[in-house]
């Protein structure tokens, strides 16, 4: 184990209730503003671009969470704010109680980086295509060295042997051949690429795995391969996923609890089941109904009206009120604030509103 | 029987390589009547967007086409010179396109685009030409169309565009409209609503429509009959309704319970092991065989034809016999 | 229409390493079908053959001046009425074997040529990366004294750095240091160009998924740059590269026909060109016209050469 500093060791001791991952007021703006000159001669203002607007939640150590959102949403952002990759311009990220962001101890901050991996959405650029397949996966390994550490802290150089071998034991692991190690990564199709970039998030034996639209590109059987071994890995290893996806099928099938965004914020998180059989927030209702039915059951579909709003420029009040079947007046001026784990005033002021809808909703 | 509209019988794809010729298309054959909507589906590498190409003719080489006819209201367009399949194009066969982003100019105005399209296939006016197009976009479901035809592709949304591009292919009246994966650019709420309007106009319109997605969930949302792809040949065809819920071939049986569905968390999901093989290292007999969970020998030396199976049609060597044979194999969890 | 890509057979492979690629690709298939270009290469390698093996092949040592005898000076060449057996192509003013000089020339414009190019390339690799991978005030720096670097022609330049270091060293041995002037100058001038590719072939890759799972692990952006970038951008730069060698060899002609480059006691092919210049019109045609055939059909075959690498290479830049 690395030695942490006291700080660091001060501030795990402090995480409260069980939150491996604890996201709290995080926000990111863009400056998407045109370049000074244009501005001053067309009298324009700044212009920014809210992609992620105030979240707040935790993961626990174990489960899945799965965010779901369309274009716009903001869950590409919240994925590599999360894992360290994008600064956060309001509100912070704990690892186990660690804000990698505000800690100076480069002690510290290695265990947090340690600790968490991502998973990419795209396997044909995910992996470097002039290195070697066992290269690629050893990196993290050299980065951080087997676990073990030197006096101040930086990675102890591994025996040159005991790398192969772990990158082999990794390959075996997500269902490839270690003699795969000498090969490049053209020389795999996308379901194994995705399987070679899933045992390099592993090589640092994290506890927590970002994946950010891990199957989109995949075709559907090769998706369920890849499916299947995540969920295997997270019981064989122990491991918390965060699942970013737009599949709600996805979701269904791989996360324990389920969050929806839209336009920067979280409008609803619940339990799986919970979520699917009586979504609280229109919005969630409107995403469930939209996804094509394999099971032709013709159940009826609320036609669905108008496309997700330029994230530019917002809609005020609720930004979901301009497509909201149950929009009332006070949807259009006011924010609803995130309480009771929904952001919905209809929600709020009518907890039953779904049921008395009539509509079944899936079980 | 209504004689079809299209004919599509062993259709043979070759790409000239280096190293020889590459066959993409392995003798697909189907028939496609007035009006109906047929789904072609598959996954990367099956072989459905060519089949789209090679039908409007837009196969570039070092693809061509190597065998077999492809009619279209009995007469064969495939050996038409390209004058005259330009002619088609667009008046007898219009085809939507994934992105639209890049279907549309972004220098035209949309309104000078249909309006183009529309005289250069009809004899409309100018004056007419542009009444029409306005009609399209309100069929399409845009709205304020006499002031939104004036405008530029990149002020419209994806959803919008996209509408715009279906309101294109419909404006010379085709009777037959290819769409190659219309609804995968967008947001899964904006897919919902393409493809009620592409449903809805092809209905309006009189007009079949090829549909070729990888989702099979819009497939069952939307089309008559499918044809399920696998490595250039078609692997099974048929009702929509009896494919999707019990499926024949053991490619079409692994692909339906792979996919995830909203009603459970299951404790795994079926997977069918292996990949689809390159098209350059297809195995010999049935395509399918190294992964089948019910192959044996015959499979992996003779190619099976598409044998009927009632109503069906299916790739396979189980029906031999033209019946469903007694309790199928699962594919391996 | 990513379908559609998905679904044509792939493309020769665009990875793994340099040899295994070199082998299967249609690179060599497209070399070996063009006539012009196999004879473009093999008209180099003669070149930079001639080049190293010039101690070996040449009669003399046209530098050295214990071996010229001014008794032998304007001989004309051996197949000429009046020529001497000893000396092929005739003899220059000191009078040096001009076959002999050629060759020593030849190795020497060739040796400048190649590691102004080095210098050039590691110059503009360097702040190609930095600029493109750190976006911003360092990145705008960088290009604006591109872009001004780029207002000179070359030989100005090379006639500034030369003055310059002139003036510093205050008429010390030219010869000793006229060699890495000319490198140094030509280095300077043609940086430019590598800086520009790199950088736009850095902000593609910056971006790229690899580099970003690079950075999870906490790698720094110098390790980022050398190891993970690098190899992916130098494709054009070897494009760039071949061209530039051309130029350089000219850039050198140039200066020292201006006087400004090799001293007359190890003459280039400039120098001898200059050389030869004066006498031209008393009738010692010799000493001009086998150093400016030589210089010609060099640059010739390492301009076509790059020409076709840049066409070969191009589909798949992109």
């Amino acid at each position: 184990m690395t030695s942490l500093s006291a700080e660091a060791s001060a501030a795990a001791a402090a995480a409260p209730g069980g939150g491996l991952v604890e996201v709290e007021h995080l926000k990111r703006v863009f400056d998407v503003s045109k370049p000074w000159i244009a501005r001053l001669l067309e009298h324009e203002p700044r212009r920014q671009l809210k992609a992620v607007d105030g979240l707040d939640f935790k993961i626990h150590r174990g489960e899945t969470l799965g965010i779901v959102g369309e274009s716009g949403s903001g869950k590409s952002t919240l994925a590599r704010m999360v894992v360290g990759l994008l600064k956060p311009s309001d509100g912070r990220v704990l690892i186990e109680g660690i804000d990698m962001a505000a800690t100076s101890d480069p002690a510290a901050r290695r265990d947090v980086r340690r600790r968490m991996q991502m998973i990419f959405q795209d396997p044909y650029a995910s992996l470097n295509p002039r290195w070697r397949v066992g290269d690629i996966i050893a990196e993290p390994i050299h980065a951080f060295g087997l676990g073990a550490a030197g006096p101040n802290g930086e990675a102890k150089k591994p025996p040159k042997g005991a790398v192969a071998a772990r990158a082999g034991e990794l390959l075996r692991l997500v269902g490839l051949d270690p003699a795969d190690a000498r090969k490049y990564p053209h020389e795999f199709s996308g379901g194994q690429r995705q399987r070679i970039a899933i045992a390099r998030a592993l090589a640092s034996n994290p506890d927590f795995i970002v994946c950010d639209e891990p199957t989109s590109a995949l075709d559907v059987s090769i998706q369920a391969q890849i499916l299947n071994l995540m969920r295997d890995l997270q019981e064989k290893l122990g491991l918390t996923y965060l699942l970013i996806t737009h599949n709600l099928a996805v979701v269904r099938h791989m996360a324990t609890r389920v969050g929806v965004m839209y336009l920067g914020r979280l409008v609803e998180i619940a339990p799986t089941a919970e979520l699917f059989a009586k979504p609280r927030h229109p919005y969630t209702r409107m995403l469930l109904d939209a996804v094509p039915d394999l099971a032709m059951s013709g159940r009826a579909r609320t036609p669905v009206g108008g496309e997700v709003p330029n994230p530019i420029d917002p809609p005020p009040g609720c930004p979901f009120h301009p497509r909201c079947p149950k929009a009332i007046a006070r949807c259009r001026t006011e924010v609803p604030q995130f309480a009771d784990d929904v952001a919905c005033h209809l929600a709020h002021d009518d907890p039953n509103w779904l049921a008395r809808e009539g509509d079944p909703a899936r079980g | 029987m209504t004689a079809p509209l299209l004919s599509v019988k062993d259709l043979r794809v070759e790409f000239a390589m280096r190293r020889g010729p590459l066959t993409a298309l392995d003798g697909i054959s189907f028939d496609l009547a007035p009006g109906e909507i047929l789904g072609v589906v598959g996954e990367s590498g099956a072989g459905k967007s060519l089949t789209g190409l090679a039908i409007i003719g837009l196969l570039d080489p070092p693809g061509r086409i190597a065998g077999g006819e492809i009619r279209l209201n009995g007469e064969r367009i495939d050996n038409l010179p390209p004058e005259a399949m330009r002619k088609i194009r667009g008046r007898r066969i219009g085809m939507i396109f994934q992105d639209p982003l890049t279907s549309l100019n972004p220098l035209l105005r949309i309104g000078d685009q249909l309006v183009e399209t529309i005289l250069t296939h009809t004899s409309l006016t100018p004056r007419q030409a542009r009444d029409r197009a306005i009609a399209l976009l309100t069929e399409v479901g845009i709205p304020a169309p006499e002031r939104r035809i004036d405008g530029y592709p990149h002020e419209f949304s994806g959803g919008m565009r996209q509408r715009v591009v279906i309101a294109l292919a419909l404006c010379a009246e085709p009777a037959l409209v290819i769409a190659d994966e219309p609804t995968t650019a967008l947001d899964v709420s904006v897919q919902a609503q393409i493809i009620a309007v592409l449903k809805r106009l092809a209905r309006e319109h009189d007009a079949a429509v090829i549909l070729i997605t990888h989702d099979m969930g819009v497939i069952a949302e939307t089309a008559d009959r499918v044809a399920v792809m696998y490595a250039g040949r078609i692997a099974e065809v048929g009702r929509v309704g009896e494919v999707v819920r019990d499926p024949l071939h053991p490619y079409a049986k692994g692909l339906m319970a792979a996919i995830p569905t909203l009603e459970g968390r299951a404790s795994r999901l079926a997977q069918i092991p292996g990949a689809m093989p390159r098209l350059s290292a297809i195995p010999p007999g049935c395509a399918f065989n190294p992964r089948c969970p019910n192959v044996f020998d015959r499979c992996r030396i003779e190619r099976p034809p598409s044998l009927a199976v009632g109503t069906r049609r299916a790739a396979c060597w189980l029906y031999d016999r033209g019946e469903v044979p007694s309790p199928l194999k699962e594919a391996v969890s | 229409m990513s379908e559609i890509a998905a679904e044509l057979p792939k493309p020769e492979a665009k990875s793994g390493s340099f040899f295994e690629r070199l082998k299967d690709s249609d690179l060599l298939a497209s070399f070996l079908s063009s006539k012009v270009t196999v004879l473009a290469g093999a008209l180099t390698l003669i070149f930079f053959l001639a080049a190293l093996l010039a101690p070996l092949i040449a009669p003399t040592n046209p530098f050295d001046p214990a071996s010229n005898f001014l008794i032998d000076s304007l001989n004309p060449p051996r197949f000429v009425a009046g020529g001497d057996a000893r000396f092929l192509l005739g003899t220059d003013d000191q009078g040096r074997d001009l076959w002999s000089a050629i060759l020593y020339g030849l190795r020497v414009s060739l040796l400048i040529g190649v590691f102004g190019v080095l210098l050039g390339g590691a110059i503009g690799i360097t702040l190609g990366l930095i600029a493109g991978y750190a976006g911003g005030r360092i990145d705008s720096i960088i290009m604006r004294i591109a872009d001004v670097q780029l207002t000179f022609p070359a030989i100005l330049i090379a006639l500034l750095v030369d003055g310059v270091v002139q003036a510093l060293l205050k008429g010390q041995n030219r010869e000793e240091t006229a060699f890495g002037i000319l490198v140094v100058s030509i280095g300077l001038s043609f940086w430019v160009q590598y800086a520009r590719t790199v950088r736009g072939s850095t902000l593609v890759e910056k971006n790229r998924d690899y580099v970003a799972a690079a950075r999870l692990i906490g790698l720094s952006p110098a390790r980022i740059l050398a190891r993970h970038i690098l190899p992916n951008v130098m494709g054009p730069v070897l494009v760039i590269a071949t061209i530039n060698l051309a130029l350089a060899i000219i850039t050198e002609a140039t200066l020292s026909f201006l006087g400004v480059g090799l001293p007359p006691t190890q003459p280039s092919l400039g120098t001898l060109i200059r050389i030869g210049q004066n006498f031209l019109f008393s009738g010692e045609w010799w000493i001009v016209t086998f150093p400016s055939i030589t210089l010609a059909a060099l640059v010739l075959a390492v301009n076509l050469l790059g020409d076709w690498l840049r066409d070969a290479l191009n589909p798949r830049l992109k």
